[in-house]
C-alpha cells in the first residue's frame, strides 16, 4: 500500500508540513482560520531537528499497532491498512499516546486522541506531501505488506 | 454443548484470545461465558458513562458485529462456577454442563471490601468496576448528594470526576499518605492532588473507616462523616476460584526487591512502589509465557487473574492493565490454536486523566532521575545500567510519550541512544543513523 516517507537529504526543517496537516484535518475553510481566532489546530506529522538533522514522521501504520492492541475503548481499528481512530468512541485517555512507538499519535485537546489517517477523509491525497515544496515527504507504494 | 474452545470471561483477554484463535483457525467453535449480559464493553469507560462523556453504546470494546463476524456463541448473564479438568467441562451456575476441547480463563478481578463494622446497615453502597455499578448509582445519585469514596486510587478518582457532575459534594479517604499511589511518586501526587482539590473534592489521607452507623462512617482518626452515598475503591481481588476448581497454581505475586528511589532520595521499597495497592501482592494464577495454567492440561488463562512477569523489576506480579490482558489473551489465543507465541514485554503502563490534567506512566521509579518540574508539567525518566526503568510524565509532557515506552519495552541499552537528547524530548532523532532509517523506512517493530 502507499504510504508517506521521508527524504531526510531533502528535509529542510522548515515545518511547513505541520500547517498543511493540520489546516487539512481543521475542519476550518480558510488556512489561516485554522490558527487564529482562538484556534490552534494540532499537526498529526511532526518534523524533527534534532542532532543537526531533520525529517518528518507520522503515523507508519504499523503491521502490528501498539495503539490499536492497547486502545482500552476499542476505538482504533486498521482499515484497507489505514490505522484509524473513532473520535466517536474515543475519551481521550491517551493510551495510545503511551504506546506508540514512533511518537505519532497526539493529544487534540479536547477528548480525543488524532493521528495521521493518510488524508482519507480529505480527499485521499495527503496535504503534508502536497505541500512539500522540496520534495522531502512522499506517498508512494515501497513493497511493504498492508 | 461442546465447543473447540470455550473461553470464560469477555473483556480485553476474551478478545485477544477470539482474535488471536481466528488468526489461526477460522473453523473450530468458540464459546464465551459471562455472568455479565453485556456485548464485550470497555469496563474503563464506565467513569466516562456515569459522567456522560459516552453513551452505552459507546462503550461497546469491539464493534456490534463482533460475535458474529468471528462466529463466537454468547453465552452472557450466565456464572461459571467450577471446572473439572478431567472432563472437561465448565459447570455453570445454572446446572448446564459446557465441554472444552481448550479452555481461556479470563476472569478478570472483583472488588476487594475490607471488613468494616457496620457495613451492612449504609444505604447506597456501591463498587466502581461494572456496567451494572454505575446503573445502579445512576439511580441512587442526586444533585448535589454527600459521597464518601474510599480508595484515592485509579478506581476511586475516576468515580470522584465523573460525579462532579452532579455536583455531588466529595470525600476521598485513603489509609495511604497520598493519592494515586500505585502510578504517582510523592511530589507528583501532591501536584495531581492539588489539582483535584480545585474542583472541590476533599481528601483525607492516613486515615480509614473504622465503622459505620447507617449513612454516618467514622473515621480512625475520630473524626464522623455524614454521607448519601458510599463507594468503596480500596483495591481488587483476582477471581481464582476457577481455576483452582480445575487444579490450577495460584500464587502471591512477589514484592518489588529493589529499592526505589525517587527524587534522588531512598525510599523504602513499599512507600513507593506499593503501596501499588494490594492487588500487587494479590493471588493470581501462575502461567507460563505461552498463557497455560500451570499444573493442568489444555487451559489456558490472561488478565488480572493472572501473574506476570515485570521486565523492569524481574519479579512476578499482577499487572491489572487493559493492554497486558489483551496481549495476553492473544498469546494464549495463538497457543490455544496450535501457533506458537509467548507474551514477554509485561511491565506496568497507566495513561489516565482527572479534571482535565492527563498523566502517563510506565515501569518502576528506581534508578537515577531525570527530572523536569513546571507547575502541573512534570517528567521524570528513571534509569539504571543503561536502561530505562520507568517514567512519570504529567501535563503537557506527555507528547511523544511512546518513544520512552518503547525504550522500556525493547530494553533499549541507552549508550547506544543520544539520551541527553532523548531526555530533553522524546524524539527519533535520537536513534543511531542506521535504527532511525530503519524506524522511518518501514512501519511495524522498530523503536
Amino acid at each position: 500500500m502507499k504510504k508517506v516517507y521521508v527524504n531526510e537529504e531533502r528535509c529542510l526543517g522548515c515545518h511547513l508540513c505541520e500547517y498543511y496537516c493540520a489546516f487539512a484535518n481543521s475542519g476550518e475553510a480558510e488556512f489561516y482560520k485554522a490558527f487564529r481566532l482562538g484556534r490552534n489546530a494540532v499537526p498529526r506529522i511532526k518534523v524533527e531537528d534534532g542532532n543537526g538533522i531533520n525529517f518528518a514522521v507520522q503515523c507508519r501504520h504499523c503491521d502490528d499497532p501498539l495503539c490499536m492492541k492497547n486502545c482500552i475503548a476499542g476505538a482504533i481499528s486498521k482499515v484497507d491498512g489505514v490505522v484509524k481512530i473513532d473520535h466517536e468512541k474515543c475519551v481521550g485517555c491517551y493510551t495510545c499516546v503511551l504506546s506508540c512507538p514512533y511518537g505519532c499519535v497526539v493529544a487534540d485537546g479536547g477528548h480525543s486522541a488524532s493521528k495521521c489517517e493518510l488524508c482519507t477523509a480529505n480527499g485521499g491525497i495527503p496535504q503534508c506531501v502536497k505541500g512539500c515544496i522540496n520534495g522531502a515527504i512522499v506517498f508512494e507504494e515501497r513493497g511493504e505488506t498492508a | 454443548m461442546k465447543f473447540d474452545y470455550v473461553i470464560v470471561g469477555n473483556s480485553a483477554a476474551a478478545a485477544g484470545c477470539i482474535e488471536g484463535i481466528r488468526e489461526h483457525d477460522k473453523k473450530g467453535s468458540i464459546a464465551v461465558i459471562s455472568d455479565e449480559k453485556y456485548h464485550i464493553y470497555s469496563r474503563p469507560l464506565i467513569s466516562y458513562l456515569l459522567k456522560g462523556d459516552v453513551k452505552e453504546k459507546q462503550m461497546k470494546y469491539r464493534p456490534a458485529d463482533f460475535y458474529k463476524v468471528n462466529d463466537v456463541e454468547t453465552l452472557l448473564g450466565k456464572r461459571a462456577v467450577s471446572v473439572d479438568s478431567k472432563t472437561k467441562q465448565v459447570q455453570l451456575e445454572s446446572g448446564e454442563k459446557i465441554e472444552y476441547g481448550k479452555l481461556l480463563i479470563a476472569t478478570g478481578s472483583k472488588p476487594f471490601v475490607p471488613p468494616m463494622d457496620g457495613l451492612d446497615s449504609v444505604k447506597n453502597h456501591f463498587s466502581f468496576m461494572k456496567l451494572d455499578d454505575v446503573k445502579a448509582i445512576e439511580k441512587a445519585v442526586k444533585k448535589g448528594a454527600k459521597v464518601l469514596i474510599i480508595g484515592a486510587g485509579l478506581i476511586g478518582l475516576k468515580a470522584a470526576e465523573a460525579l462532579e457532575h452532579y455536583g455531588c459534594d466529595m470525600t476521598v479517604i485513603d489509609l495511604a499518605d497520598r493519592i494515586l499511589p500505585s502510578i504517582l511518586d510523592k511530589q507528583t501526587s501532591e501536584i495531581m492532588q492539588k489539582h483535584i482539590e480545585a474542583h472541590g473534592v476533599k481528601f483525607k489521607l492516613n486515615t480509614s473507616a473504622k465503622s459505620f452507623n447507617k449513612n454516618t462512617a467514622t473515621l480512625t482518626n475520630g473524626e464522623e462523616l455524614q454521607f448519601d452515598i458510599l463507594i468503596t475503591a480500596v483495591g481488587v481481588r483476582p477471581n481464582t476460584e476457577l481455576a483452582e476448581s480445575a487444579g490450577g497454581k495460584v500464587e502471591r505475586g512477589q514484592r518489588d526487591a529493589a529499592p526505589n528511589s525517587v527524587s534522588g532520595k531512598a525510599e523504602p521499597a513499599d512507600n513507593c512502589l506499593a503501596a501499588r495497592s494490594n492487588s500487587i501482592h494479590a493471588r493470581g494464577f501462575i502461567t507460563d509465557k505461552k498463557q497455560a495454567v500451570k499444573g493442568v492440561k489444555n487451559i489456558w488463562a490472561a488478565g488480572d487473574c493472572t501473574v506476570s512477569e515485570d521486565i523492569t523489576t524481574g519479579t512476578s506480579h499482577i499487572i491489572a492493565i487493559m493492554p497486558n490482558a489483551y496481549a495476553q489473551g492473544l498469546v494464549a489465543g495463538h497457543n490455544m490454536a496450535g501457533a506458537a507465541d509467548r507474551y514477554e514485554r509485561a511491565f506496568p503502563m497507566n495513561a489516565i486523566g482527572f479534571f482535565g490534567l492527563h498523566i502517563i506512566t510506565a515501569g518502576n521509579y528506581t534508578g537515577d532521575c531525570y527530572e523536569e518540574v513546571d507547575g502541573e508539567n512534570v517528567k521524570k525518566l528513571f534509569s539504571a545500567n543503561d536502561r530505562l526503568n520507568g517514567f512519570i510524565l504529567m501535563g503537557e509532557k506527555i507528547t511523544r510519550a511512546g518513544i520512552y515506552t518503547a525504550l522500556i519495552r525493547e530494553q533499549t541499552d541507552l549508550s547506544t541512544v543520544d539520551y541527553d537528547l532523548l531526555c530533553k524530548a522524546p524524539q527519533l532523532a535520537a536513534f543511531a543513523e542506521e535504527k532511525r532509517l530503519d524506524i522511518l523506512s518501514k512501519g511495524g517493530g522498530a523503536a
